[in-house]
C-alpha cells in the first residue's frame, strides 16, 4: 500500500509540474470547481434548477443560440425540467403554454399547396434563432454562435465550462493580447477571446420561482440545464447503472465460489 | 492435441444428428472435453472475454444500425436521435462506444500475454499470424465506425488517415480519390465507410473460427510453454475453465458496465460532440487512444511516405515474429534477459501512447528541462519498438542462458523439485 502512495504521490508531482506548462502556452483557463446536484453515482438533477436554467434559456440565449435537437416534449420526460409524474409530455399543461408562447412554426403544404404558419406544439422542435448560419454570422459580427444541445459534452471542462465563461468577463486581459472591437476577454474561452458580449447582468431575468436572479446563480441554473439538454437521459443512466452493478457483483461473488469449489480438488 | 472424440449421443436424435451433421460433437470435444494445460493463469481469460467483446460490439451494432443514416446531413443529428428518442438507445450507444475501447484493452491483454509466453512460436505460428490479422480487421473497424457519427474528429481523422495513402509515389493520388469516391472525405466516403463497418466484425468473426480451430490442433500454451505430454498435465475445459473464464468474464464486465454507466464519455473526444465542418480544422486532430501508439510512430518520421511505412512496419513485423525469435525456450518465465527487454518493451508501448495524444513540440514532464519533446520520445521510442523484434529477439536466443525448465507442467503445478534441466537442457528442441 504504502508504495503504491508513493507512486500516486510520484505521479501527481509529475502532473502537477505538467500543469504549468500548460497555463503558460497562454491557450486559456481552467475552469473553476464548483458543486452540482447531478455530480457523482447517486447525483440527480433538480427540478427547480432545470426550470430556472431554461427560463434564462428562453429569456436570454435563445435570442442567438438554437436547441436544434430538442423538441419542447423532451422537457416533460422523466428527469427533465417540467416533467410530472403520470403525464405525458406531450398533455404536459406547462409545456402546451410554453409552446404557445414561443414563435409560430411554419407548416404545409396545405390542400391548396400553400405553406402556413401555426401555433408551435408540444411536438415541435425548439425554435431557431436564425434561418441559417449566414444570417446567424451576419447578425454577430460574423462569429456564429454555435447549437447549444449538445454544448456540454463538446465542450472539454463540460459544466463547469459553461458556468465559468458566462462568468468570466471581469477579468483583465494581458497587455499583449489584441482584442478587436466586438470582441471580449474571457480567459477560459480557447484563445482568451470570445465574440458573445457578457449575458449575465443582475435581473436580467426575473425567476418565476422567486430565487434572487444573481449572475451566478443564473449561470448556475444554466449550466445544469444545459448539461440536462446534452444528456437528459443521465438520471436513468445513473439509475440503471447502479442495478447492473449490483447484479453482477452478486453473479461475481457466485462464480468465484463456484470456481473454489470446481477447483478446491486439483493442484494447479 | 486433438485425439479421438469421447462424445458419445446419448438420446435418438442426438445419434441421428451425429450421423448426419456431427455438430454438437464438435462442441463436444472442443469446449467440454477438450485437454487444457492445468496451470492456465488469469492471462489466458482474454480469449474468451474477447469473444464476448465481439458479439456485444455486433449485437448493439445491428441496432445502432436499425437507427443510423449514413448521410452527411443527417448522420450527426440521427446519432443524436439514437441518443435521446430511442428506447434505451443512449445504452447501446455508450456499449457500443465504451465497448470498442474495452475489445481494445482486451486485444492488448491477450497480445502482451503471448509475446511473454513465447505462444507465436512453434507450432502456433499460424494461430498468431491469425490473430495478427484479426488485429488489423479491429483497428480498421474501429477507425472506420469512428467517423460514423460524423462529428470534427471523425471527419478530420478520416482526411488525416485517408491522405496518408497519398504518400505512395504515382498512384498515391489516384487511390486516395478512389477511396474517398470523390474529391475528398464526403457523402460517398461516409457511405462505404459504413457498408464497411458493417461487414468486418463479420469477417473478424469468421478468423476467430479460423484462430479457434487453429488454437486446437497444438492445444494452448501455458506460463511454462512447455508442451502438454500426459494427461495429468491437462483437465478437461469444462467445468474447469468454463467457470475460471466465466468469473474473468464477469470481472471485466463490472469495469466495462463502470465506464458504460458512469463515465461514457472519458474515452472519447469532445470535439466529436461538434458535427464535421469541413471548413473547421480541429486544433489538435488525434485518434482513439488506442491508435495513438501507431500515430506516434507515424510523427515519429519526417518524411510522410517514410512515417506510413514504418506505421504499418509496426504492424507488419507481428507477422514474422514467429521466425524472428530464435530462442527456443517459449516462456519468458525461463529467459532472465528477455524478460527485463520485454517489460521495457510494454513501458515503451504506453510511451508511444502518450507521444501520440501530445503535440510533438511540448516537452515531456521532468525530462522537458533537458530538451527532451514528445517529438523525441516517440522516435527514441519507436526505435526501442523496432530494435526489440529485429534486433534484441533475434539475438538473445543465441547469448541468452534460459534457466532450468521444470520437467512437465505438472512437476511445475505440484512444485516437484526434479530439475527440468536433464529433461529439456537449453537450447533443446523439445519442447
Ligand atoms: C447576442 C447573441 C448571443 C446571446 C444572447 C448569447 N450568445 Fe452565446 N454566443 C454568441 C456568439 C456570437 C458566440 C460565438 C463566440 C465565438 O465564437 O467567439 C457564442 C458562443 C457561446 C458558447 C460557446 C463558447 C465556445 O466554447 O465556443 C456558449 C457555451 C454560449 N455562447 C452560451 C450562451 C449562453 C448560455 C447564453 C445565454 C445565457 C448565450 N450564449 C447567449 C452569441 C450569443
Ligand atoms: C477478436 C479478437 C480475438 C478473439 C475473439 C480471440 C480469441 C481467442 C481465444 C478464445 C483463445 C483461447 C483462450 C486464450 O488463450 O486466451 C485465443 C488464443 C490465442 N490468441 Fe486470440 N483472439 C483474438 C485476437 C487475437 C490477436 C489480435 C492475437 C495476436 C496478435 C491473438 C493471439 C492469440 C494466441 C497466440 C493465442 C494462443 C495463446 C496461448 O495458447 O498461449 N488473438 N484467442
Amino acid at each position: 500500500m504504502k508504495t503504491i502512495h508513493r507512486l500516486l504521490a510520484a505521479a501527481a508531482g509529475v502532473i502537477a509540474l505538467a500543469a504549468p506548462a500548460a497555463l503558460a502556452a497562454g491557450e486559456y483557463k481552467k475552469p473553476e470547481e464548483h458543486t452540482w446536484s447531478f455530480e457523482g453515482p447517486f447525483g440527480t438533477f433538480d427540478q427547480a434548477e432545470l426550470q430556472r436554467g431554461f427560463q434564462v434559456y428562453n429569456q436570454v440565449c435563445s435570442a442567438c443560440h438554437g436547441l436544434n435537437y430538442l423538441s419542447i416534449r423532451h422537457m416533460g420526460m422523466e428527469g427533465g425540467p417540467f416533467y410530472t409524474e403520470g403525464v405525458a409530455p406531450n398533455d404536459n399543461p406547462a409545456l402546451q403554454a410554453i409552446a404557445a408562447e414561443m414563435r409560430p412554426i411554419e407548416d404545409g403544404p396545405d390542400d391548396f399547396g400553400d405553406m402556413f404558419e401555426r401555433e408551435r406544439r408540444v411536438t415541435d422542435p425548439f425554435p431557431s434563432p436564425y434561418e441559417n448560419e449566414q444570417m446567424a454570422r451576419s447578425a454577430n459580427g460574423g462569429a456564429y454562435p454555435p447549437d447549444l444541445s449538445v454544448i456540454v459534452k463538446a465542450r472539454k471542462g463540460g459544466t463547469e465550462y459553461i458556468r465559468s465563461l458566462l462568468l468570466g468577463y471581469d477579468q483583465e486581459p494581458p497587455e499583449d493580447l489584441d482584442i478587436r472591437t466586438g470582441n471580449y476577454y474571457n480567459p477560459y474561452m480557447s484563445g482568451q477571446v470570445i465574440a458573445m458580449p457578457p449575458q449575465l447582468y443582475e435581473g436580467i431575468v426575473e425567476y418565476e420561482d422567486g430565487t434572487e436572479a444573481t449572475p451566478e446563480q443564473m449561470a448556475h441554473d444554466i449550466a445544469a440545464f444545459l448539461t440536462w439538454t446534452s444528456e437528459p437521459h443521465m438520471d436513468a443512466r445513473k439509475r440503471m447503472g447502479l442495478m447492473v452493478m449490483i447484479y453482477l457483483l452478486i453473479l461475481c461473488g457466485l462464480l468465484y465460489w463456484s470456481y473454489r469449489q470446481i477447483w478446491s480438488k486439483v493442484e494447479h | 492435441m486433438s485425439g479421438p472424440s469421447t462424445y458419445k449421443p446419448s438420446t435418438g436424435f442426438e445419434k441421428w444428428l451425429d450421423e448426419r451433421l456431427p455438430i454438437v460433437r464438435l462442441g463436444w470435444d472442443s469446449f467440454v472435453d477438450f485437454p487444457t494445460p492445468r496451470n492456465l493463469n488469469y492471462w489466458y481469460t482474454f480469449g474468451g472475454i474477447l469473444t464476448v467483446c465481439l458479439m456485444v460490439q455486433i449485437l448493439t451494432g445491428i441496432v445502432l444500425a436499425m437507427h443510423y443514416v449514413p448521410h452527411v446531413d443527417m448522420a450527426f443529428a440521427s446519432v443524436e436521435r439514437i441518443d435521446r428518442d430511442v428506447n434505451f438507445g443512449w445504452l447501446l450507444r455508450n456499449i457500443h462506444a465504451v465497448g470498442a475501447s474495452m475489445f481494445f484493452l482486451a486485444v492488448y491483454m491477450h497480445i502482451f500475454r503471448g509475446l511473454y509466453y513465447g505462444s507465436y512460436k512453434a507450432p502456433r505460428e499460424l494461430l498468431w499470424i491469425l490473430g495478427v490479422v484479426i488485429y488489423l480487421l479491429m483497428m480498421a473497424a474501429a477507425f472506420l465506425g469512428y467517423v460514423l457519427p460524423w462529428g470534427q474528429m471523425s471527419f478530420w481523422g478520416a482526411t488525416v488517415i485517408t491522405e496518408l495513402f497519398g504518400a505512395l509515389p504515382l498512384i498515391g493520388g489516384p487511390v486516395t480519390e478512389w477511396l474517398w469516391g470523390g474529391f475528398s472525405v464526403g457523402n460517398a466516403t461516409l457511405n462505404r465507410f459504413f457498408s464497411l463497418h458493417y461487414l468486418i466484425p463479420f469477417l473478424i468473426a469468421g478468423v476467430v473460427g479460423l484462430h479457434i480451430w487453429a488454437l486446437h490442433v497444438p492445444g494452448n500454451n501455458n506460463p511454462t510453454g512447455l508442451t502438454a505430454k500426459t494427461s495429468n498435465d491437462t483437465l478437461p475445459f469444462h467445468p474447469y475453465y468454463t467457470v475460471k473464464d466465466g468469473f474473468a468474464i464477469v470481472v471485466f464486465l463490472v469495469i466495462f458496465a463502470f465506464f458504460v454507466f458512469y463515465w461514457p464519455d472519458a474515452l472519447g473526444h469532445a470535439d466529436n460532440y461538434i458535427e464535421a465542418d469541413p471548413l473547421v480544422t480541429p486544433a489538435h486532430i488525434v485518434p482513439e487512444w488506442y491508435l495513438l501508439p501507431f500515430y506516434a510512430i507515424l510523427r515519429a518520421v519526417p518524411d510522410k511516405l517514410g512515417g506510413v511505412i514504418l506505421m504499418f512496419g509496426a504492424i507488419g513485423v507481428l507477422f514474422i515474429l514467429p521466425w524472428l525469435d530464435t530462442s527456443r525456450v517459449r516462456s519468458m518465465r525461463y529467459r532472465p534477459v528477455a524478460k527485463w527487454f520485454f517489460a521495457f518493451f510494454v513501458v515503451a508501448c504506453l510511451g508511444l501512447g502518450w507521444a501520440g495524444a501530445e503535440l510533438p513540440d511540448n516537452k515531456v514532464p521532468v525530462l522537458g528541462a533537458i530538451g527532451v519533446d514528445f517529438l523525441l520520445l516517440g522516435r527514441v521510442l519507436t526505435l526501442y519498438y523496432f530494435a526489440y523484434f529485429l534486433v534484441i529477439l533475434p539475438v538473445l536466443g543465441f547469448v541468452e542462458k534460459p534457466k532450468p525448465r521444470p520437467a512437465s507442467i505438472e512437476a511445475d503445478v505440484l512444485g516437484s523439485k526434479k530439475s527440468g534441466d536433464a529433461a529439456a537442457p537449453a537450447g533443446a528442441p523439445a519442447e
